[in-house]
């Protein structure tokens, strides 16, 4: 990708693509009507007056999660072409001429600040909070878009937030042989693979994980007296430093102990599943899953080399592999 | 007797309670607590309102005033909680006798209640647990992505890298596991009474993560369990002879984890337990030819091994010829898990093995060995752990 396209992309950060915009209609009963029924939301408040006044509010309220759907623009207009030409859809032309021509949608965060009312009248403006770096994902290679939608009412006071999240990528090619699942493969495709149990990140492990996104397996290093350490830790038990840096592994390593896991089941994972734990060249261990081999022929000592899973799009984890079938 | 510490004799065991242990309590926690409180004050011959003490698990959902108001328990002086999962089990009684040996309380009653079979598994892992950004959840971030969630799979990686150093097999695992459902076979309270094992069925049945066959896990329970403790000179007076706890200690060994200290030099042995039995022995004033029997942690048969070594029952790597040379059984050298252990009677995070270890200071257990004067009884294993020494009186 050419630093100019970069630059182009990098414009667009901050900037509002959809300027504030009312509903085409005011919140109102028959919609409620329609999405509770739907929903099969059987809270009073949404519907009878009576009910809602007993929680202490003036009358009903819509539900919160319509508020996106005060906004939408109806079937005619998403069928219709885009058009218009405003900075929206600019950013999507720019976006497919990169070659991120498939979307789906990540992430959407409420925040909601009042309850809406029949009558009120929602508008909505939204503005690029950020634009991800090109990242290979389960779908394909694609870059994140975060956009903030900031909800208004009739009076222009903000009514909900909404942090949204799109990955615009680059399909994949579909492969042929659904019979013939390897880990590897597995991984790339979601649809029929959940989601590895996903590791809880914190100050002291952050760098660890952003690092393996980037296929980068860092051991952590006492700053003052050098010494590697893992799991990682904000200070040297060796020197009550906590100032530390990172080196990053060569890789090599070999297996100090496993398992062969049978029950129970997660369904991130093929079973019988090898865990092991490899000490690394550099000293320190790590545990890690083994690929490329059957767990008979897992031996401890047996040297292995770094390989990487791309779990999700978030997750990509340093694995293991038996040094003869380098490179297969 | 050469006593160095002003804990060891100070205190006793003078009761013991639990509800019965099933797979399906059908009641709440609450009520098991409930129940295997007041059975123990009663079986110590005590009042609820005498006790002013209690102490549990920080895994125990069962707070010590919802305890105290449900049993007619009054006014409290010392309430203390004990973290690390299994490994609290004797660091409770550790608690009590602490507080019971410095006056802060002169009835407590350690507990621990849970339907950990019909409600929330242990044995499930740790894959889809809320997250938050703690030390002790991000410490899972190492392990749970790879598919190493649970305790079977944790003990395992030990298992194999003991098995590599020592030449230990899968049936030195598997002895283990006959000796505690032959005991558990002829214990009424037992989930497994009635129903001992062979070697061949434990070398059958399937594995959970190799090399860990079914067999080698234990049990998951629902169930009560408390133990009420109180000067040595005041349990002379009550409803049966003293188990006097000689000793009580902790343990956290040095680079510790949860269930995965995998980053030492050695991971064969057990250096928290290694540090707990010096202290028990310390405090004493015994060694290990002076203990009877012995109360050892069997969430999983392999960590009984590296234990009976720690202790000083046999050599490093010498256990798995201690077990096949009978000396777990009723008539060896160290009768072992009386009452079937957490593999044949209950999962109650080792505080069921505690009462058994009163049972046999009192000569009531239902595989009563001869002449037991001192039990040696053991909490989890993989964890910051903790240990008794409990004797007779005299």
């Amino acid at each position: 990708m050419s630093a100019a396209y970069e630059d182009r992309l990098r414009a667009f950060v901050g900037r509002e693509i959809h300027p504030l915009r009312p509903g085409q209609d005011p919140v109102n009963v028959p919609m409620i009507r329609h999405w509770v029924e739907a929903m099969e939301d059987d809270n009073p408040i949404h519907l009878d007056e009576e009910a809602a006044r007993a929680t202490g509010r003036d009358g009903v309220v819509a539900p919160a999660s319509m508020a996106q759907a005060w906004v939408m623009r109806g079937y005619a207009a998403t069928t219709a072409a885009e058009g218009g030409g405003g900075p929206a859809d600019e950013l999507t032309d720019l976006l497919a001429e990169g070659g991120y021509t498939s979307v789906v949608a990540t992430d959407s965060e409420f925040e909601f600040h009042r309850e809406l009312v029949p009558g009120d009248h929602v508008a909505v403006r939204e503005v690029v909070e950020s634009i991800s770096p090109e990242k290979a994902t389960a779908l394909g290679t694609g870059r994140f878009i975060t956009s903030l939608r900031t909800y208004h009412d009739q009076d222009g006071e903000v009514v909900a937030v909404q942090r949204w999240r799109l990955l615009r990528f680059r399909p994949k090619a579909k492969p042929q042989e659904p019979e013939e699942r390897s880990e590897a493969d597995a991984a790339e495709r979601p649809e029929e693979r959940a989601s590895r149990p996903q590791p809880a990140i914190n100050r002291d492990n952050a760098f660890w994980f952003e690092a393996a996104r980037e296929h980068r397996l860092l051991i952590q290093r006492c700053a003052a007296c050098r010494t590697l350490r893992h799991p990682p830790g904000p200070c040297c038990p060796e020197c009550g430093s906590f100032e530390w840096d990172t080196v990053r592994a060569s890789g090599d390593a070999h297996v100090y102990s496993f398992v062969v896991n049978h029950h129970p089941r997660h369904p991130a994972f093929d079973y019988p599943l090898i865990v092991a734990v490899v000490e690394l060249a550099e000293g320190t261990r790590l545990i890690t899953n083994l690929v490329g081999v059957s767990p008979e022929e897992v031996e401890i000592d047996m040297p292995v080399v770094l390989d990487w899973v791309d779990a999700d799009p978030e997750l990509s984890l340093p694995v293991f592999r038996p040094v003869a079938q380098e490179g297969h | 007797m050469n006593v160095a510490s002003p804990l060891s004799g100070a205190a006793a065991i003078a009761g013991i309670g639990a509800t019965e242990f099933s797979k399906d309590s059908g009641r709440s926690e609450l009520q098991l607590a409930c129940e295997a409180v007041l059975a123990a004050v009663a079986d110590a011959g005590l009042q609820p309102s005498d006790v002013d003490g209690l102490v549990t698990f920080t895994a125990d959902t069962n707070s010590e005033i919802h305890v105290a108001r449900n049993t007619g328990i009054g006014e409290l002086t010392f309430f203390s909680r004990v973290g690390y999962g299994g490994g609290a089990a004797c660091g409770t009684l550790q608690q009590a006798a602490m507080a019971v040996a410095t006056g802060a309380a002169e009835v407590v009653v350690c507990y621990r209640a849970f339907n950990e079979r019909s409600g929330e598994r242990y044995g499930l892992g740790q894959a889809e647990r809320p997250m938050d950004t703690s030390a002790d959840r991000a410490a899972y971030a190492w392990m749970t992505p790879y598919g190493l969630s649970t305790p079977a799979q944790w003990v395992a990686m030990f298992a194999r890298r003991y098995m590599h150093e020592y030449g230990a097999t899968s049936e030195d695992f598997g002895r283990v596991a006959v000796v505690d459902r032959r005991h558990a076979a002829v214990n009424p309270a037992a989930w497994f009474y009635g129903r001992p094992i062979t070697l061949e069925e434990h070398q059958a049945s399937r594995w959970i993560a190799e090399p860990l066959h079914l067999l080698d896990c234990c049990q998951e329970t629902d169930g009560g369990q408390a133990l009420v403790v109180v000067s040595a000179e005041r349990a002379r007076d009550l409803a049966h002879p003293p188990a006097v706890i000689r000793a009580a200690a902790q343990g956290s060994g040095a680079d510790q984890h949860m269930m995965t200290s995998y980053y030492r030099p050695s991971i064969s042995g057990i250096p928290e337990m290694g540090l707990v039995g010096r202290q028990l022995y310390r405090q004493s004033g015994l060694g290990p030819d002076d203990i009877d029997a012995a109360i050892l942690y069997d969430h999983f048969t392999p960590l009984v091994l590296p234990q009976l070594e720690e202790l000083g029952f046999c050599g490093t790597g010498e256990a798995k010829d201690f077990i096949a040379d009978g000396h777990l059984e009723r008539g060896g050298r160290l009768p072992f898990n009386t009452h079937g252990g957490q593999l044949g009677e209950a999962y109650l995070h080792g505080m069921n093995g505690v009462a058994e270890a009163v049972r046999l200071v009192r000569g009531t257990s239902v595989n009563q060995p001869d002449d037991v004067r001192n039990v040696i009884v053991t909490a989890g294993t993989g964890v910051p752990t903790s240990g008794l020494v409990l004797g007779a009186d005299g």
